[in-house]
């Protein structure tokens, strides 16, 4: 009788079919488009101009490519920071408390990543946009801004990117248990010892997983930006609205370069999100 | 809506710590519940339901003639059947490849498993750069999808590409060898195999794939914004035209098309958690 081994390993012509159809298919969807574009971003601007890294490196100098980036981080950071005590806390609330609500909430916690940014932009502009949001003028009463300033930004990018903690955190809460907190605090821990010696250890990983997720989702993230800033050079603009603007401004090198910094950083969140991934799967 | 609370242990479907109850709310953790859901409130449900709100604010009638008038109508229908049309094409083929990706070897076969992932790690506008490096108005190969049906079909693809992939991937991992052995020993061909043994077993994950896909296609934005040339009744899909709305100050059509939007998220969450949960019931 055929081992099993041997009836999948058994390669008849269909399986080389396949395996070309598929290579075939990933590498005019993916790789050669990509491949473009990393030649695009060190190509000369004209033809009797230089290209290479220096060039590059030049149009990232750009004093609005520069601003750009740093409106990027700053969104970014705010917007990670506020998703991480947040994620964490809700975590721990939804897994170890009992509460009326609960089943809802924890549907709910998940629904931001399934609504278009678009919409995400729109629902922030009707809530709180001075001219016509439900709370517009009551903000703008007492001077607080929302809509087209930098505050409106981190809350769109934090909306996006809200339930990436809480997804990576909360199975691994579930499956530690809480036999080892319970034992913390009979032996006198108090609720903030238990959490920093014994719950944080075990989920840190998780929570690594969940930040470089949501840093890297907030670094792209642009329907839902777009709508609620004001999008121009050196007012709002961030680095993917800047991408937007210079293509379709003519400027297609600068968009180039940006849009390669960011390939990278999206490349670099995807090799670490697998080596954090390693020593988890590990234990 | 609140009385579903707590889980018995050792309950059918959601696998519970292996001991110890719940904790009940103390001073400390329910001022953090209340802050959490305050904050989860101000930046996800208020602005949400501020949208629905804003649809509805001119009554059923006006909300049926945002969405009847013909380019709004032309939008929604040109999105729905791409929407469709790629996560038709995304269930053959995402099968496929992951078919090749778990039971072929080649050389390389690492290489193209990190290949599926970069359409999600890529920012969207970049997403849609990528492509038009390639296939825009200075293609190499002589292809331009700028302003064509063809071009948002294909960043439709390739934005939704990892869904079935990813979800079909673990099932095949997973799968035991015996029922392949069987049917191979009893004579049927490797095609009869695949179809009556292994096919089967893939369907839930190939629909629940399907449907993040398509709930994806739907609400697509930052890879269709420099490709579609937002031709109304051409090339105009719903996300795009909730723009348009907004920049021509009609706030309330906006908010209709996203209504509409969002009523699809919620029913393929839910109908994703009902059939997850039925599937986990049979097994």
């Amino acid at each position: 009788m055929p081992d099993v081994k041997q009836i999948r390993r058994q390669k008849g012509p269909v399986t080389y079919l396949l395996r070309i159809f598929v290579i075939t298919y990933l590498f005019v969807l993916v790789v050669w488009p990509l491949s473009e574009v990393v030649k695009l971003t060190f190509a000369p601007v004209e033809a009797n101009a230089e290209g290479g890294f220096a060039a590059f490196w030049e149009r990232l100098q750009d004093p609005a490519v520069t601003y750009a980036f740093g409106l990027t981080l700053t969104c970014a950071f705010w917007a990670v920071l506020i998703n991480l005590v947040f994620g964490v806390g809700i975590s721990l609330l939804l897994v170890r408390y009992e509460f009326p609500g609960r089943r809802i909430l924890s549907v709910l916690v998940d629904l931001p990543m399934s609504v278009s940014p678009v919409v995400v932009g729109l629902a922030l502009v009707l809530a709180y946009s001075s001219g016509s949001g439900w709370f517009g003028e009551s903000l703008e009463s007492v001077g607080i801004f929302i809509i087209g300033s930098t505050p409106g930004m981190i809350m769109a990018t934090a909306f996006v990117s809200l339930p990436l903690v809480i997804r990576e955190i909360i199975p691994v809460l579930e499956e530690i248990g809480t036999d080892a907190e319970v034992a913390a605090s009979s032996l006198g821990a108090n609720a903030w010892q238990t959490f920093r010696r014994i719950t944080l250890p075990s989920i840190k990983w998780a929570i690594a997983y969940g930040v470089v997720l949501s840093l890297a989702r907030s670094l792209g993230e642009f329907g839902a930006v777009k709508i609620v800033s004001p999008g121009a050079e050196f007012r709002g603009e961030t680095a993917t609205l800047l991408i937007q603007n210079r293509y379709t401004g003519y400027d297609e090198s600068t968009a180039y370069a940006a849009a390669f910094v960011l390939v990278l950083a999206a490349v670099l969140a995807l090799v670490v999100v697998t080596f954090i991934r390693r020593p988890e799967d590990r234990t | 809506m609140t009385t579903e609370v707590v889980t018995p242990p050792g309950g059918p479907t959601r696998k519970r710590r292996s001991s110890g109850g719940l904790f009940r709310l103390s001073a400390a953790s329910g001022l953090g519940l209340g802050l959490g859901v305050l904050w989860f409130s101000v930046l996800v449900l208020i602005p949400l339901a501020a949208v629905v709100g804003a649809a509805a604010a001119g009554g059923w009638g006006a909300f049926f003639d945002t969405l009847t008038e013909q380019q709004t109508f032309n939008a929604l229908k040109l999105t729905v059947f791409q929407a469709f049309g790629v996560t038709v094409v995304n269930a053959f083929v995402g099968t496929l490849v992951a078919w090749v990706l778990v039971r072929d070897d080649f050389v390389g076969k690492r290489l193209l498993d990190i290949v599926i992932d970069i359409p999600f790690a890529l920012p969207t506008i970049v997403a849609g750069l990528v492509l038009l490096s390639l296939y825009g108005p200075d293609s190499p190969v002589g292809i331009n999808i700028v302003n064509t049906r063809e071009g948002i079909f294909l960043a439709l693809l390739f934005v939704t590409l990892p869904f079935v992939v990813r979800t079909v991937q673990p099932v095949l991992l997973e799968m035991e060898a015996e029922a392949e052995e069987a049917a191979a020993s009893l004579g049927a061909s490797r095609f009869t195999t695949f179809r009556r043994i292994i096919l089967p077993s893939l369907v839930p994950a190939i629909t629940a794939g399907s449907s993040l896909g398509f709930a994806r296609a739907i609400s697509e934005f930052g890879s269709l914004v420099l490709i579609s040339g937002n031709t109304p009744n051409q090339t105009e899909v719903a996300s795009l035209k909730i723009l348009k709305f907004l920049e021509s100050d009609n706030q309330a059509g906006a908010a209709a098309v996203a209504v509409l939007l969002l009523l699809v998220a919620v029913v393929v969450i839910v109908a994703l958690d009902v059939f997850s949960r039925r599937v986990a019931r049979r097994a």
